[in-house]
């Protein structure tokens, strides 16, 4: 819905402030420096919340297991 | 139906990054823990139709993923944590120094669409190939593509993250111009 507008080019038309530029990969719409910096701060971010497993999944986890013993047969 | 304990402990293991993948999604961890605590009840009942040998982290995601979307279908993403709190509610806190740059990505990230947001996690931070995000959120895998473009696109543009070539001179140019009108 908000999508509508193309992504702005990044980089200039002019010719001659193109020369400096070649590097850049013809498929990108994004800079490599900035991708990498996008990445970067994805992943510092994600990292941040990544926490030991909470008790209560280990607690819900083993405690249904215990449950499905009782109820099975023994192996 | 007993649960293997080899498949528990799968299971166990996939769920610090299940977690950070929920929080993404939804912006706030209570809600998060609620969709993992749902995800693994959800596969504890399917497990039969796990295939030993598949990606399990791939499955939970997917689980938790289409859960998010239903739940999201009935109610509107109400809680957005704007006085920043958000933070806080994690026991490993971030530290001092990187606190701004996580709350200014976290705001921007909460920004994007929810198919953006969730291409951009699964393969940029949780490890996932494209194929494997397009398996999770049931779409081609070229369609992932582009939405992950679209989503560095915005970002680059809500974190105003420019071509690096253009910090130096400017930065150079604002210090000099700082320093000529100190008194």
């Amino acid at each position: 819905m908000t999508e509508r507008k193309p992504p702005e080019k990044p980089q200039s038309m002019d010719p001659s402030t193109r020369n400096t530029t070649t590097k850049r990969g013809k498929d990108a719409s994004l800079g490599r420096e900035v991708q990498a910096k996008i990445g970067q701060q994805l992943r510092s971010y994600y990292d941040g919340l990544i926490e030991p497993t909470p008790d209560r999944f280990v607690d819900l986890l083993q405690k249904l297991d215990k449950s499905s013993e009782g109820k099975g047969s023994a192996e | 139906m007993s649960l293997d304990p080899t498949l528990r402990d799968i299971m166990l293991a996939a769920v610090p990054s299940l977690r950070a993948f929920g929080i993404s999604l939804c912006g706030n961890v209570d809600r998060a823990d609620d969709l993992v605590q749902e995800t693994l009840l959800r596969a504890l009942a399917n497990i039969d139709s796990f295939q030993p040998g598949t990606n399990m982290s791939a499955w939970l995601f997917t689980i938790l993923r289409n859960l998010f979307r239903s739940e999201y279908r009935k109610r509107r993403r109400e809680v957005e944590d704007a006085d920043g709190s958000y933070a806080e509610t994690l026991k490993t806190q971030p530290e001092q120094t990187s606190r701004v740059e996580f709350e200014e990505f976290r705001v921007a990230l909460s920004k994007l669409p929810d198919d953006q947001r969730e291409a951009l996690v699964l393969v940029g931070a949780s490890g996932f190939s494209y194929e494997e995000a397009a398996e999770i959120c049931g779409c081609a895998v070229g369609t992932i593509k582009s939405r992950v473009n679209r989503a560095r696109t915005r970002l680059s543009g809500l974190l105003s993250i420019d071509n690096a070539d253009d910090f130096g001179p400017d930065l150079t140019t604002r210090t000099v111009l700082a320093g000529n009108e100190r008194p």
